[in-house]
């Protein structure tokens, strides 16, 4: 079956929410307007206005009403229109569902899901572009999911919508249009990161948006004889570091890609836990491919110069072997 | 106590006699709970942060026992004395405050984070207005699932400053939520006067600026306060939306530990102490009115002097979680 990654965040969605009368959908413009990347078009009709609920621009508001929700019994899940917005509702997120289970000595869980949009390549400029998914995958108490694949999409909301604490998937907007075959969708195993290619030389670490150009990257770095890993990290919290350490352990070379700047990104987490487990296993320093530090901006030359590229990640992969910068050894 | 009745009992019948001994009762119970921790916390029992509700006794007791077992209640950080009336006993409070792994949060909350769910004492938040819309949550949940409940919110003044405030009273309403806004007004954010924080001091207003329904209550009148609580929890279960109650209250002591209150006149709080003492005079009230006799009342003074020597004894006895367990329930365990 054919599918788009937006269709298959909208199947799961109104799969659950025939599955189960508990689950909601909270958020702006979820109903009427369809959703603002058209994930929840036609739900209105079906499940009707209570269950998919229309909210003000409150995200404080809303995302509190969610946890309170999921506190009172209900499966809300709320959407955020992007990260970016999502700044608003971090207090909810962070000092009340990450920290209510520890804090009440494991009386309260929260079992609620917060998806948002994230993530650069549209124009949409400073305000709506940005990668903060490592603020959440910072935070212990909650779980961190970067669907980077159809079936994941799908996959990684049925799993979330059975976890019973917070889970906050970021769904990369360079992705929604994303079409794959899927056989039958399937509830997604979130404790392991993927092996998205199968390499002898070099490990490519990458998440949600950056997936499809770190694969990019790895054709034409195979062009030239060096073979990848590609690791789909998928869980940004908590991290598989197993799968990532038997990649290293293979293939000795990484190059870790992530499209939020480098300064305190998941990125440099990784780097300094392979530094950590695998020190002896490496033959170049870690690599990376991240953001430059500037607020993504709006013209389009500019903003593809800002974000990691495939001929960027593949420049960073053949300088681990030595390369000179015009690609010959 | 065998009179410090569990809400709702009086609920189901507005009409019924208040009962005069238990609300005197629950306000000493407070007031000297929070004596004693402030006790507790200069003999470096108690550390963190500590809010005192001294001051404030006849809000909560006015109206916590017109709620239901089955209403769900959110406080601030200065809760010990919602926790402590919707049940949770005061041996476990004072373990929590002593960080104790007997306490009603393991100890891992400390004053500020007081939670019981079997009693659906969901905190203890230490983040203003906060609760507001955890507690619109809650009402939504019982909307959502056809349940008759009220969710009811403490919160100070200052807390109608903030976002969360307005887009949940905001939604409330929208939504016809059962949410019960119970607006501790003790005139100060902190150390920020009322009219120094607020462009619109008259907090009902604020709310019908919303369409809640509102009313104020005199917070330092255990009689007024829990009938005015009555009124707005039957208009809750008969209507089903929100509904605002603002207690005009103050507070007698600084708003914590750390606070040399160098934003207020002593003569200011010496007056509201010696004017407007709500236990001082609601005992004379039940004394003039013959509720209740000198005796009755130096019964319960004994009565609650033995409780709080009790829960200290509690919490002195009780023992430190071990550090082996340090990071159980970050995330709820999963079963293999």
């Amino acid at each position: 079956m054919k599918t788009t990654y937006r269709n298959a965040v909208h199947d799961a969605i109104a799969d659950a929410m025939r599955a189960d009368d508990r689950v909601v959908l909270l958020g702006e413009d979820v109903g009427r307007y369809g959703g603002t990347y058209a994930v929840s078009k036609g739900m209105l009709g079906e499940f009707g206005p209570d269950r998919i609920r229309d909210t003000p621009i409150s995200e404080l508001g809303f995302v509190g009403i969610g946890v309170g929700a999921a506190l009172g019994g209900l499966r809300p899940v709320v959407e955020i229109m992007t990260v970016n917005f999502s700044l608003l509702a971090l207090d909810q997120i962070v000092n009340t569902a990450a920290a209510l289970r520890h804090m009440s000595n494991g009386q309260f869980s929260v079992p609620v899901v917060i998806r948002m949009a994230t993530g650069a390549g549209r124009q949409l400029a400073a305000q709506h572009s940005h990668s903060l998914e490592n603020w959440y995958a910072h935070i212990p108490g909650i779980t961190v999911l970067a669907p980077a694949t159809v079936a994941d999409a799908y996959g990684m909301v049925r799993t979330a919508l059975t976890n019973p604490d917070p889970v906050v998937i970021v769904e990369h907007v360079g992705l929604y249009n994303l079409s794959a075959d899927v056989e039958a969708f399937a509830p997604t195993d979130i404790s392991r990161a993927a092996l998205r290619r199968n390499g002898t030389d070099a490990t490519i670490i990458a998440y949600g948006g950056c997936v499809p150009k770190a694969l990019d990257a790895a054709d034409q770095l195979a062009q030239a004889g060096i073979e990848c890993d590609v690791i789909d990290l998928r869980v940004l919290r908590p991290l598989d570091d197993a799968t990532i350490m038997a990649s290293v352990a293979k293939t000795h070379r990484v190059v870790v890609v992530d499209e939020a700047w480098h300064t305190g990104s998941l990125a440099g987490e990784i780097s300094a836990r392979i530094v950590e487990q695998a020190f002896y296993e490496l033959d170049a320093p870690i690599a990376r491919v991240c953001t430059a530090e500037v607020p993504i901006p709006y013209a389009k030359h500019l903003e593809e110069a800002a974000l990691p590229q495939p001929d960027k990640i593949v420049a960073a992969a053949r300088g681990l072997f030595g390369d000179r910068e015009d690609g010959t050894r | 106590m065998t009179d410090a009745a569990p809400g709702g009992q009086e609920r189901s019948d507005p009409g019924s006699v208040v009962q005069p001994r238990a609300l005197l009762t629950d306000m000493i119970r407070v007031r000297r709970m929070e004596e004693k921790c402030a006790e507790m916390y200069s003999a470096g029992k108690i550390r963190g942060f500590l809010h005192l509700y001294v001051g404030e006794e006849a809000v909560a007791a006015g109206s916590l026992r017109v709620l239901g077992a089955d209403d769900g209640v959110i406080a601030t950080y200065r809760e010990h004395a919602h926790a402590l009336l919707r049940g949770i006993p005061m041996t476990k409070i004072m373990a929590e405050m002593f960080g104790k792994q007997e306490g009603c949060s393991g100890g891992r909350g400390g004053s500020m984070h007081l939670f019981d769910a079997s009693r659906r004492f969901y905190g203890g938040n230490a983040i203003v207005a906060a609760g507001l819309p955890l507690a619109a949550g809650l009402a939504f949940a019982d909307k959502q699932l056809g349940r008759n409940r009220v969710s009811a919110c403490y919160f100070g003044e200052g807390a109608t400053a903030e976002g969360a405030f307005h887009e949940t009273m905001n939604m409330a309403e929208l939504w016809q939520l059962p949410v019960l806004f119970c607006c501790e007004n003790n005139r100060y954010a902190m150390g920020t006067s009322i009219d120094r924080e607020l462009s619109q001091v008259d907090l009902v207003a604020k709310a019908e600026a919303y369409r809640v329904p509102a009313a104020s209550a005199d917070g330092m009148d255990v009689l007024d306060s829990h009938a005015a609580m009555q009124t707005a929890v039957e208009h809750i279960r008969s209507h089903g939306g929100p509904y605002f109650l603002e207690f005009r209250t103050y507070r007698f002591r600084p708003h914590s530990m750390f606070d040399p209150e160098l934003y207020r006149d002593k003569a200011e709080v010496a007056e509201w102490r010696d004017e407007h003492d709500p236990i001082r005079t609601f005992t004379d009230r039940c004394l003039e009115q013959g509720w209740l006799t000198a005796q009755d009342v130096s019964a319960i003074q004994a009565a609650v002097a033995t409780e709080v020597d009790d829960a200290v004894a509690y919490a002195e006895a009780g023992t430190p979680e071990s550090v082996d367990t340090l990071t159980r329930d970050v995330m709820t365990p999963v079963s293999p």
